[in-house]
């Protein structure tokens, strides 16, 4: 064997770049997290100082967190900051939820139909319905913006979580069939036939035996509708004024006004971006699979 | 196989083909329940309309019911096909709830945007809307800001090949022989996570901020004396596009390192024993062997980059001068500051047209590249 070792010393240093840059872009990932965090335990003093590590050059305060009425000791009172916010994060919860299942519930049969299936819809077959689908990812909100806000309004759907969870619903479809499609080819269609041979309806085979095994892929497609509808900006804060406002939108109008307090709005912050964390951090596992999906042949 | 024994013909691969066929009275049934809920719902839809049109008195006060009938029309297509077509009819059922979702979710704001394109609709104006031709198109074609909106775009979809560099770099460290690589992917992941409006304050807002954000005060110790990120043109530019590059490299990191982890071992190890330093085996066998992810990866964030508007809308609204504007937060602008919605959808529209024709473009020249290359 002639392969040429590495100096020693070569090997630590290129050892030593790797984990300095591993570290380096950690460090640019964590800080703005770890910025909002802390600053959300901050006072004007600290801000203006840039002190940044908690009990070593600031005291942590409540000052944000009691502005948001979620400091421990507004926390049993009643407060209207605190009613707001939980409301705007109750609609987020119901809008991303809402449409993540209904898309699932109308995206996983149509994966799979377009998995299995012979269609022959005029002169559209499989593919072409596929890409009918996929095609939807490229249109951007802009143009479905106005013309759905004067369709809700006609609706009386505008200001409303229906709404919302209907665009949504639309918004991650696409992504849904991507996703369900790619785990249902990769089913072996026998464990059907089986079931069908047993007599077994189309739809029984489907619900009993593809199903639980494609459940992984599925849990994927709806952690990521879930991270995608929980961002959404835009078409919230174009069809929700009061009622069904979702938390980004309470965000952004709070940043729209200047000179409003860093640890209020860090708190805000902190909490907005608090699931989305902790579903990075527990789900990054399905996260991947839901991203990859598809990607890899 | 069991099922080709069978004298019913299961199955014929890779597709599932059953040709049970319904008795004749149930087709019957089955097709004047379609005809007659077809004619039903559109008597619902000629009446809403004709009340909306001031001829006739009765209806509703909303289109809401109009959405019921749809939803209850879809049931009695969804039962009338399984009645006239059996087996068939079960299959189509799959497609049926996706199909009529999206046709109704999209084909009525498309058609409905085209004619509003073409009108002269201010929201804040007393006169409503009225049909102007291609007034719009004419507005359009002097309007400098659009196409300087249209010029930023080209930059932000540029950047997307640093973005592209950059988390490649990434994905092959994550990919090393190294410790604690489950910590660094969830690090490494986290900002895809965050919301882009959240990441505008959290960065654009403080961190970048001029006087006490930390961005600043390290710009300033560098010997940077005025740290404004978004004061000239160039650099504001620059500031968001570092942002979306945080979000958004991760996406692309990720896809690459699935891309790497599936690569076969074999071929890099033979290269190892030839003598091929690291740089070699990089740009001769990883990189081209990774080509179809890349590019995978690449369109897709093309395609989403060419929607960035969020993080824009809400850090710069488009400043300095319009040195940061997306087509998307344009006209986002002209909605809502100026109610101007008859142009505004023209805008759109315009710049749906680009993208169709950009996209097939993009599509197309990757096909031809892979044929090339495989």
């Amino acid at each position: 064997m002639n392969r040429s070792r590495p100096h020693r010393g070569q090997l630590v240093s290129s050892r030593t770049l790797i984990y300095a840059a591993l570290l380096l872009w950690a460090f640019i990932s964590l800080f703005p997290i770890y910025w909002t965090v802390t600053t959300s335990f901050k006072v004007a003093v600290d801000v203006t100082q840039g002190h940044l590590i908690p009990w070593v050059d600031f005291e942590p305060d409540w000052r944000g967190w009691r502005s948001l009425g979620l400091s421990p000791d507004r926390i049993g009172e009643v407060s209207t900051a605190r009613q707001e916010f939980l409301q705007r994060f109750a609609n987020s919860i119901t809008a991303s939820v809402g449409a993540s299942l209904l898309a699932i519930a109308i995206g996983a049969p149509a994966a799979y139909g377009l998995s299995r299936f012979k269609y022959k819809l005029g002169p559209w077959r499989n593919d072409d319905i596929s890409f009918f689908f996929l095609s939807q990812l490229i249109l951007p909100p802009v143009v479905l913006a106005l013309p759905f806000l004067v369709l809700y309004k006609s609706l009386a759907m505008l200001d409303t979580k229906l709404g919302l969870i209907v665009v949504y619903t639309l918004m991650v479809l696409p992504i849904v069939i991507w996703i369900m499609r790619d785990q249902f080819n990769a089913i072996p269609n026998e464990l059907e036939q089986a079931a069908l041979v047993d007599g077994a309806s189309v739809w029984g085979a489907f619900t009993r035996i593809v199903l639980p095994i494609a459940l992984p892929g599925m849990v994927a497609a709806f952690i990521l509708s879930v991270v995608l509808c929980w961002n959404e900006y835009f078409f919230a804060a174009l069809l929700t004024s009061t009622d069904a406002k979702t938390l980004p939108v309470m965000v952004a109008s709070q940043t729209g006004s200047q000179g409003i307090d860093w640890w209020s709005m860090a708190a805000l912050s902190t909490a907005a971006i608090a699931p989305l964390v902790l579903i990075g951090i527990f789900l990054e596992r399905y996260i991947v699979k839901g991203l990859t999906a598809g990607a890899i042949k | 196989m069991a099922a080709t024994e069978l004298s019913s013909p299961l199955t014929v691969e890779p597709h599932v083909r059953v040709t049970r066929r319904a008795s004749p009275g149930r087709r019957n049934a089955g097709r004047w329940l379609i005809v007659i809920s077809s004619c039903a719902f559109g008597l619902v839809v000629v009446a809403q309309a004709l009340r909306g049109a001031g001829i006739i008195e009765p209806g509703f006060d909303t289109w809401r019911p109009t959405l019921y009938a749809y939803l209850a029309w879809s049931i009695a297509l969804g039962c009338g096909l399984v009645m006239t077509k059996g087996e068939r009819g079960h299959q189509l059922l799959f497609l049926l709830p996706a199909l009529l979702f999206t046709v109704a979710v999209v084909i009525f704001p498309t058609f409905f945007g085209l004619y509003i394109a073409f009108t002269d609709w201010n929201l804040s104006s007393v006169s409503g809307r009225t049909f102007n031709g291609l007034d719009n198109i004419r507005t359009l074609m002097r309007d400098a800001f659009f196409w300087n909106a249209l010029g930023n775009m080209v930059w932000y979809v540029l950047a997307v090949l640093v973005q592209y560099a950059i988390a490649f770099a990434l994905a092959l460290l994550l990919n090393a022989e190294i410790r604690g690589r489950k910590f660094f992917r969830i690090a490494f992941l986290l900002p895809f996570m965050l919301s882009p409006v959240a990441v505008s304050w959290m960065i654009g807002k403080s961190i970048m901020e001029y006087r006490f954000g930390p961005a600043a005060t390290l710009a300033r110790l560098l010997g940077w004396d005025n740290p404004a990120f978004f004061s000239s043109p160039w650099l504001a530019r620059s500031s968001i596009m570092a942002m979306d590059a945080w979000v958004s490299i991760p996406f692309v990191m990720i896809l690459l390192l699935a891309g790497l982890q599936a690569l076969p071992h074999e071929v890099a190890e033979a290269a190892k024993v030839d003598g091929a330093s690291p740089w070699q085996t990089f740009w001769k066998i990883t990189f081209p062997l990774m080509l179809p992810v890349s590019l995978t990866a690449v369109i897709l964030r093309i395609i989403f980059e060419l929607k960035l508007a969020d993080i824009v809308i809400n850090v710069t609204a488009g400043g300095p001068g319009g040195a940061t504007d997306t087509i998307s937060s344009f006209i986002y602008r002209e909605y809502r500051d100026r109610s101007n919605v008859g142009y505004g959808t023209m805008l759109a529209e315009f710049y749906l047209v680009i993208i169709i024709v950009f996209v097939s473009g993009l599509l197309a020249l990757a096909n031809r590249w892979m044929r090339r290359f495989t």
